[in-house]
């Protein structure tokens, strides 16, 4: 498992310090479509090692970060350079389209 | 409907049933009971929800006997356990693609695989209904202040306002989930009235949180990155506009039949399958269908939990007496 579970209190060095783009999941354990995402963004993380940080905020523990960035719906997962948002993909995405999309962000 | 250039694997299977909602459970559960060898196959593509179905979807269940109240999400889980327990029982989170009738049996393509079955089972389901483009800013906002999911997404609308779009049981169950958490909650239905079950309707009228507009379209969704406010045809007290930080949509339900259609299996007018109410039969022989994207009227759970174990017996029985002892 390469993901990373963040909190308020974690955010700046996990995220904002991040010498690599962070994409962070957005979900709560009720949420049916973060339950199919999950498995995918694991398996994804195993595939972007050294490109992409792969975090995971759960709402149901944390709710400064959802506000901060303006979460409105899950599953949202959220693409960062320096702890700055530079594209999200909300809702349930295949693992390959999300593969795709990320790669697209990536440049 | 052939995939060029991909080789596929077929495996063999007494029975298939598309759809791994509660339904389908439970009907794999009574046909492994009846020995066929059993394969579900869930829709992870298709309804973006876990195998479990739209159950997964429900904060508290209280009508399904022998729980007094359970969680939605756990509830599937305890049936998916339940089911994985049968030895002849196979459940895969692979999308069935094509359905296509042989000499005795039916291949049944996914995106990975190929396989054939002596009878198969519908039970796809309902997913939801989106807001119509018709509706100036559905597209822009979909998924950015246009949401579907009350339950998953509830708890981002601490101490805000939001809107639920519909009238119905559902639309006022999630009404109320959004009242545990927002300060205000619009419930704005195009209809006469609002028409929940009596014990919601009671709950709806007594919290004081939500405001129900009946007689009322929303024409549009108004903001910059995320949805800000929704423009009435109509206004309420005295303004046509009202600020929400997201809206809810609650109209009802697509029902996903597709791929029985593909086969020349009959449906109604609202897409449901056309079951004969006794054995859920379809006009198609040795296809089979229950849960809610049939044509029965109530669609619950527990409804189409019986009725999956219907067709599963009418499955083992159309197996015996057609005497199909295999696909090859």
């Amino acid at each position: 498992m390469t993901t990373k579970k963040v909190i308020s209190l974690n955010f700046q060095e996990e995220v904002e310090k991040s010498e690599i783009p962070v994409i962070i999941d957005f979900w709560a354990s009720w949420c049916g479509p973060c339950q199919m995402m999950g498995p995918v963004f694991e398996e994804l993380s195993e595939d972007f090692v050294g490109k992409l940080k792969f975090v995971k905020v759960n709402i149901e523990e944390e709710e400064n970060l959802p506000a901060q960035f303006e979460v409105s719906g899950i599953p949202c997962l959220i693409v960062t350079k320096d702890g700055k948002e530079i594209d999200r993909i909300v809702g349930f995405v295949p693992k390959e389209a999300l593969k795709e999309k990320i790669e697209s962000i990536l440049g | 409907m052939k995939k060029e250039g991909k080789e596929v694997v077929k495996e063999n299977y007494d029975l298939i049933i598309i759809g791994a909602g509660g339904t389908g459970l439970a009907a794999g559960m009574y046909a492994s009971r009846l020995g066929l060898k059993t394969l579900v196959l869930g829709t992870p593509h298709g309804s973006e929800l876990p195998i479990g179905g739209v159950i997964t979807t429900t904060n508290v269940v209280e009508n399904y006997p022998g729980f007094k109240k359970i969680g939605g999400m756990e509830l599937a889980r305890k049936i998916e356990e339940h089911a994985r327990n049968y030895e002849d029982i196979t459940i895969k989170t692979e999308k069935a693609e094509s359905v296509e009738k042989m000499k005795t049996c039916f291949n049944i393509k996914t995106e990975k695989e190929g396989y054939k079955s002596k009878a198969i089972i519908f039970a796809t389901g309902t997913k939801w209904r989106k807001l119509p483009k018709t509706v100036k800013g559905s597209e822009k906002f979909d998924r950015r202040g246009i949401n579907y999911c009350a339950l998953c997404d509830g708890p981002l609308y601490r101490g805000k306002t939001v809107a639920v779009i519909g009238g119905s049981d559902s639309a006022a169950i999630d009404a109320l989930i959004l009242a545990q958490y927002a300060d205000k909650v619009y419930m704005i239905y195009r209809g006469e009235k609002i028409h929940p079950e009596p014990t919601n309707l009671e709950k709806i009228k007594e919290n004081k949180k939500i405001k129900v507009i009946n007689k009322t379209n929303v024409i549009e969704v108004k903001g910059s990155s995320k949805a800000e406010s929704v423009t009435l045809d109509k206004p309420y007290k005295k303004k046509k506009e009202l600020e929400v930080n997201a809206v809810f949509v609650a109209i009802g339900h697509k029902v996903l039949s597709g791929l029985a259609k593909d086969i020349g299996v009959k449906t109604n007018k609202k897409d449901e399958i056309i079951i004969d109410h006794k054995n859920c039969l379809t006009n198609v022989k040795g296809i089979f269908a229950a849960g809610d994207v049939t044509d029965k009227e109530f669609k619950q759970l527990i409804i189409g939990v019986a009725d999956g174990c219907t067709a599963a017996y009418s499955a083992y029985q159309y197996i015996t007496k057609e005497k199909i002892e295999t696909c090859d």
